[in-house]
């Protein structure tokens, strides 16, 4: 294959499935999935720090887990379903989700560089367990740095916004019954 | 930094696995869930020629308890499958390894890592490492030659070094008994990184008497050790804390960059009783 990449070597043709939608990739083995998501797809939400595992700034889902996108080659990433930050603020009024609200409001962010890591992270941690105590929550967060807020705000925002959902899902529940 | 070129091959099953590791010889080599291998090769520190991916092979994801009791877990099982097992599927008296998996890194490195990537990579003071010298666990290794099986003690030969051959690929691993009064913990400087030092006990009990029992201890060592000497303590009624003092006199562990060796015996020492007492409350 001709080497429209840049990187001077073998290239190979994948296809990604990235936030619902699929894309076809003509891109180098050593292409990580981080870089991938960049350099080619343009989704620079996803950001990228140490590349060995220990920021956590370019963490991104992968069937729905919260994986390092800096320790996986994006060939290896090909029949997975990948879900980048870009996917979480409504993609026709821009409005933003309820975790990105969460972090807003309870002032989970300052420079914002480790910002879409913390969100993803805590995107896929809540959906496996909504029930997180605010003590887990902190464990988790531990996975990622961030150099700015000192973590009590974010796990504060991770902690209301799973707070809110169990609420909602429970008048939900509860609306259920009625009917 | 961005790992050197590679080629990059998916295996379709263990059979060709192997051949085309024997084949590309040292230019190659496996890869798992990275969480080890892209890190050295995107700092350069590890540059195959050849990457082999074998999580395609869906057969060495697997999970379950023998009739004869025994655990096994296929190569390919991610640190947080085994965290996140359902009791029936992890057997009773396995919970120290269920347990044990908080450790090892964070969730984002969890989800990717896997058990046989943990071993066949050999850090001195690896979780799963460290679990299996004190579990006398088993490892099957499947190479162009066939299989066979390894038991831990004669596994591990020093730092990152073992009895892996280089076209050999770890399929399986195997716990032969539970273990319901063992307990693993452990001191890093910050939560999620690789161990100063780590413990290990699998106690023998009747009732509320400790008849005996297993202590092994990883970051002492180039390799996870057992300690005969604190195992003796146990054996003849000794306290905790006798036991505790017993491994602390018997090793002689590196001074680094993290800790000397007396800093370390001072974490032999504490842990080594918190390990015991956590054992025995199970
Ligand atoms: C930030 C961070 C923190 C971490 N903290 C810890 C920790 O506290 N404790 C801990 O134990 N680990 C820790 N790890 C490492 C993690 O546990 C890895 O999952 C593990 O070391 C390797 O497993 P892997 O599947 O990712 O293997 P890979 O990285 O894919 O491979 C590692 C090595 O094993 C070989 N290999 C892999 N699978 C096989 C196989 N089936 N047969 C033969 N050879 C094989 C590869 O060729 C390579 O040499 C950490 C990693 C990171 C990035
Ligand atoms: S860039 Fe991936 S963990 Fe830092
Ligand atoms: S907000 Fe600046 S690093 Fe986290």
């Amino acid at each position: 294959m001709n080497d429209t990449t840049g990187l001077g070597d073998d290239v190979q043709l994948i296809t990604l499935d990235v936030n619902g939608a699929s894309y076809e990739v003509i891109t180098a083995p050593r292409r990580t999935l981080v870089d991938v998501l960049r350099h080619d797809l343009r989704l620079t939400g996803t950001h990228v720090g140490c590349e060995h595992g220990i920021c956590g700034a370019c963490t991104v889902l992968v069937d729905g887990l919260p994986v390092r996108a800096c320790l996986m080659f994006a060939a290896q990433a090909e029949g997975a379903r990948i879900t980048t930050v870009e996917s979480l603020a409504d993609s026709g009024t821009g409005e933003l989700s309820d975790l990105q609200r969460a972090f807003t409001e309870h002032h989970g962010l300052q420079c914002g560089f480790c910002t879409p890591g913390f969100l993803m992270l805590a995107q896929g941690f809540l959906a496996e367990r909504p029930e997180a105590t605010k003590e887990e929550i902190r464990e988790v967060v531990a996975a990622n740095l961030c150099r700015c807020t000192g973590y009590q705000t974010i796990v504060e925002a991770i902690d209301a916004c799973a707070t809110a959902r169990r609420a909602q899902r429970a008048m939900g529940a509860e609306e259920d019954s009625c009917n | 930094m961005k790992p050197a070129p590679f080629q990059y091959h998916r295996a379709r099953d263990v059979e060709g696995a192997t051949a085309l590791l024997a084949e590309l010889a040292d230019e190659a080599k496996v890869i798992a869930g990275g969480q080890s291998l892209v890190a050295m090769m995107n700092f350069r520190l590890a540059r195959p020629g050849h990457l082999v991916d074998i999580t395609g092979l869906r057969e060495l994801d697997q999970l379950g308890v023998e009739a004869d009791g025994g655990l096994r877990i296929g190569a390919l099982t991610t640190h947080h499958t085994v965290e996140t097992a359902p009791a029936d599927r992890l057997g009773a008296g396995f919970e120290v390894i269920r347990d044990a998996m908080r450790w090892i890194g964070h969730l984002p490195i969890r989800t990717r890592g896997t058990v046989g990537g943990s071993i066949a990579h050999a850090d001195s003071t690896a979780e799963w490492c460290l679990l299996a010298v004190l579990l006398d666990a088993e490892f099957m290794a499947h190479g162009p030659r066939g299989r066979r099986r390894i038991p831990a003690g004669e596994f591990f030969f020093g730092y990152y070094t073992t009895a892996l051959d280089p076209d050999e690929i770890l399929v399986e691993i195997v716990f032969p008994r539970p273990a319901p009064h063992a307990a693993l913990t452990e001191f890093a400087e910050r939560r999620g990184d690789f161990a100063i030092v780590s413990a290990a006990v699998d106690l023998a009990t009747e009732g509320e008497d400790v008849l005996g029992g297993r202590v092994a201890l990883g970051g002492v060592a180039a390799m996870p050790v057992r300690v005969p000497e604190a195992e003796a303590v146990l054996a003849a009624g000794g306290s905790f804390r006798d036991c505790a003092e017993a491994a602390a006199a018997a090793v002689d562990p590196p001074s680094d960059g993290h800790g000397s060796g007396d800093y370390r015996k001072h974490l032999i020492r504490n842990l080594i009783e918190r390990a015991c007492e956590e054992a025995m409350s199970r």
